[in-house]
């Protein structure tokens, strides 16, 4: 079976339609979705602009991340399962749109820019953790994390827009 | 008095003629309006967890205050103005969307409390802010909040 088979049949399952054609479900879903901005992406790029030195520069960055990335957590958990209801609810739209590749492949590469950052220059933190600026590797991936989640919520709103299809 | 005429009047500028009349302005304008978003919740969640004692509680609240306060001035100015452009484009769609009137009346509060009570709170000596009250301002603020992007969303949807 092709993807195109798959997410074709994907979306002609009972429950599939039911949420697309809800009343309620799917606003509310669609909602979850969009408001967990605030929660997961606000406090990630609390994270990133103080690595770059643009906030919070007199608190410890281990405080910040340690404090606030339990709760960018859970917001994107929240994200995940919202993403996940979304997309089911119209698998073959979201499989076919550009935007939604684009949205996934910048996804990917925010999660590899935050495995990075957090498996090298993070595990010495403790040299630098009071420095109103980060050092250089960790200031470029704090303005990688800025790009590509942007990028993510661009490719996620454009998603809306079948221009290309 | 109605807003009727205005919102008419709104939607027939240059500016919402060529917004509504683009293929990809409004896309790009929403995109933006939704990143400022992000970083309004970023700015406001960093002082009300601090608030409720929760995130970085280790810092003074008025430290937070200050230094997330350039954040949360120019992302609201930055929703503020996409917002406006977002609504010259389709005024008449939006003038008879319940969700848009209870949105702008969140926002006023919201703006509002935020900019009163809120910042007094925040900005006042940390030991002298009673933590009932502390955390009385944050829910109040959070509610607003989520009552302005809540309704915001479902605009779309009636």
């Amino acid at each position: 079976m092709s993807p195109l088979e798959f997410f074709e049949w994907l979306g002609n399952t009972p429950w599939s339609i039911a949420l697309l054609e809800s009343l309620w479900v799917y606003p509310i879903v669609e909602t979850t979705h969009v408001l967990t901005l605030c929660l997961f992406l606000g406090l990630i790029a609390t994270l990133d602009l103080r690595l770059v030195g643009l906030t919070l520069r007199r608190v410890p960055v281990s405080e910040v991340a340690g404090r606030l990335l339990p709760w960018a957590l859970g917001g994107f958990a929240l994200m995940v399962v919202s993403g996940l209801l979304l997309f089911y609810s119209h698998p073959l739209r979201a499989y076919e749109n550009i935007f939604f590749r684009i949205k996934i492949v910048m996804l990917v590469l925010a999660g590899l820019n935050a495995f990075v950052f957090h498996t090298t220059v993070y595990r010495r933190v403790t040299d630098w953790d009071l420095a109103p600026i980060a050092p250089l590797r960790a200031r470029v991936a704090g303005y990688l994390s800025l790009v590509l989640w942007c990028g993510v919520v661009v490719g996620g709103r454009m998603q809306a827009y079948s221009w290309f299809n | 008095m109605s807003f009727l005429p205005l919102f008419e009047w709104a939607g027939e500028t240059t500016v919402g003629i060529t917004i509504s009349g683009s293929v990809w302005m409004f896309p790009v304008i929403q995109c933006l309006h939704l990143l400022a978003l992000a970083i309004l919740g970023g700015a406001v969640l960093v002082v009300d967890l601090r608030l409720l004692g929760l995130g970085l509680r280790h810092q003074p609240v008025s430290q937070l205050a200050h230094d997330t306060q350039p954040w949360l001035v120019g992302s609201l100015l930055v929703m503020l103005a996409t917002g406006v452009l977002l609504l010259t484009s389709e005024t008449l769609r939006v003038y008879y969307s319940p969700p848009f009137w209870w949105k702008m009346q969140f926002l006023l509060l919201a703006m509002l409390f935020t900019f009163t009570v809120r910042q007094k709170v925040a900005r006042s000596d940390a030991a002298r802010i009673p933590p009932l009250l502390g955390r009385l301002v944050a829910v109040v603020s959070l509610s607003l909040w989520f009552g302005v992007g809540f309704s915001g969303r479902w605009i779309a949807f009636y």
